[in-house]
């Protein structure tokens, strides 16, 4: 694994693919070194945000000793995130993708899904997984809000708006699952390494 | 209480953010110059990270129905307390009912008031401050807001009377480690980077400075996968002209980083006002 500084105070670890972020991530967590501010896994990278004046090379010198664990989530069942697809973007998912509504629906209910990283917004959560045949591009001009709870794709993602905002995925249908609560310690049910699965509701 | 009266551009509540969430999507937010904030807080006996005001561009007025000490940093704004006019960074009292003012700073973008006791406005994942970004915290104030104080009865004492703080530079100086991405960049852009003035744009906020000036080319194409951002990170999007991150950046990004701010320049980027010329060096 190569390590870069990312600034004065913080590493960023190149880990090759999302696996092996993940399991840096968690072994990271388990070994708590001081001085540690936040871990970022990305998509082939794991980000570590030190403490100013920490000893970023002693940081660096304790990489290689990290015993990574086999499975990041540790073994944890998925989360069942329930969906009515009955999403504004379906007709046209089906058009774009040459599938009828029902294989989108069937296509994107039946994989099974984990959380690569998270970001845009609090709670986003970028979920891998997504059948090939549903990667499709953004919207060209981004709706100025989307719902919470809309379930969504783009590109070779899926994922459900934790909370409203603008976004330029297309919708493919809506959850009342509360996956963001600042309440809630901690506040997103869903974090990098998490596994998904869809439930399909039936239109309520 | 404070009664917010006039907010000028645009005035938040800030403390020291909501670092430990990054990999949730939680910007680190919080004071945009956070040593300013600090010594705010330490010139009226507080905690460094209690929550102050954060005004941009001054243009404020604060009714205060209780007496308290402030303390004013970060961008010189012309302080005045009931149309007394007093200095910066020094602890100040205010009698209840005093209107106090905030005119426009001479240099600098930001500037900090630290109340005795601390903003006590509700926290949001441990922390006071308004996320521009994701629309954490308390919405950034308008006329008729009230802002609760904390008790001070547990807090040290008030010991300095002012705290010398060097002048804001009219052509600021960043320092600037190379990387992480360096590799994406033709050779000669770093040299650019630190060779050539850039221009601060109006489009800057406190999710980050942007920047106009020569473009700095890529030496490959494609897009870099996602990955985690600091606060300071001098990301390069297809224009090729930098945008510095501040405290309201987003945590993840697929643009490439060609170098981050060394810590001690982030308070001087918090600064940055349109127009200004500033400089970059290794």
């Amino acid at each position: 694994m190569k390590v870069r500084r990312a600034g004065d105070a913080a590493l960023l670890v190149e880990t090759g693919d999302l696996a092996t972020s993940h399991r840096l991530d968690t072994a990271f967590r388990d070994a708590a070194p001081p001085g540690i501010v936040d871990v970022v896994p990305g998509e082939r990278t794991v980000l570590v945000v030190t403490e100013p004046g920490t000893d970023l090379d002693r940081l660096a010198a304790l990489l290689p000793g990290l015993p990574l664990p086999d499975d990041a989530a540790g073994g944890a069942d998925p989360v069942e995130i329930p969906v009515v697809y009955d999403g504004d973007d379906l007709d046209e998912v089906a058009r774009l993708t040459g599938l009828s509504r029902d294989e989108v629906v069937d296509r994107h209910a039946s994989a099974d899904y984990t959380v690569a990283y998270l970001g845009f917004s609090p709670g986003f959560a970028y979920l891998t997984g997504l059948d090939p045949a549903l990667h499709v591009a953004r919207r060209e001009s981004p709706r100025t809000a989307v719902p919470a709870g809309s379930v969504a794709i783009a590109g070779p993602y899926t994922s459900v708006y934790p909370s409203r905002s603008p976004g330029g995925w297309r919708l493919l249908g809506r959850s009342g699952l509360a996956l963001w609560d600042v309440t809630r310690d901690p506040p997103s049910l869903l974090r990098p390494g998490t596994r998904v699965r869809f439930v399909r509701e039936e239109q309520r | 209480m404070i009664e917010v009266v006039r907010t000028g551009p645009l005035t938040t509540v800030q403390d020291l953010g909501r670092p430990g969430h990054a990999h949730l999507g939680v910007p680190h937010s919080g004071a945009a110059d956070a040593r300013a904030l600090r010594l705010a807080n330490r010139l009226v006996g507080n905690p460094e990270g209690a929550a102050g005001v954060e005004f941009t561009l001054g243009g404020a007025a604060l009714r205060f129905h209780a007496s308290a000490w402030i303390a004013v940093t970060g961008a010189p704004a012309p302080l005045r307390i009931g149309g007394r006019a007093y200095g910066a960074n020094s602890p100040c009292h205010v009698p209840a009912g005093a209107l106090v003012e905030f005119g426009l700073p001479a240099s600098g973008l930001r500037s900090y008031l630290a109340v005795r006791g601390g903003v006590t406005v509700e926290e949001v994942l441990g922390s006071r401050s308004t996320d521009l970004l994701s629309s954490l915290g308390p919405d950034p104030l308008k006329p008729g807001d009230r802002l609760p104080v904390g008790p001070a009865r547990d807090l040290g004492d008030i010991t300095v009377d002012v705290a010398p703080v060097p002048p804001i530079p009219d052509t600021p100086v960043l320092r600037v480690l190379p990387g992480p991405r360096e590799d994406w960049f033709s050779r000669d852009a770093l040299e650019t980077l630190t060779s050539t003035p850039y221009t601060v744009t109006p489009d800057s906020n406190r999710v980050g400075v942007r920047l106009d000036g020569p473009p700095l080319a890529r030496a490959r194409d494609g897009e870099l996968s996602s990955e985690g951002m600091v606060t300071g990170a001098l990301q390069v999007p297809p224009s090729g002209l930098p945008i510095i991150f501040l405290a309201d950046h987003p945590t993840t990004g697929g643009y490439p980083v060609i170098a981050v701010l060394a810590s001690p320049s982030l308070p001087a980027a918090a600064q940055l006002r349109p127009g200004q010329t500033i400089h970059f060096r290794l």
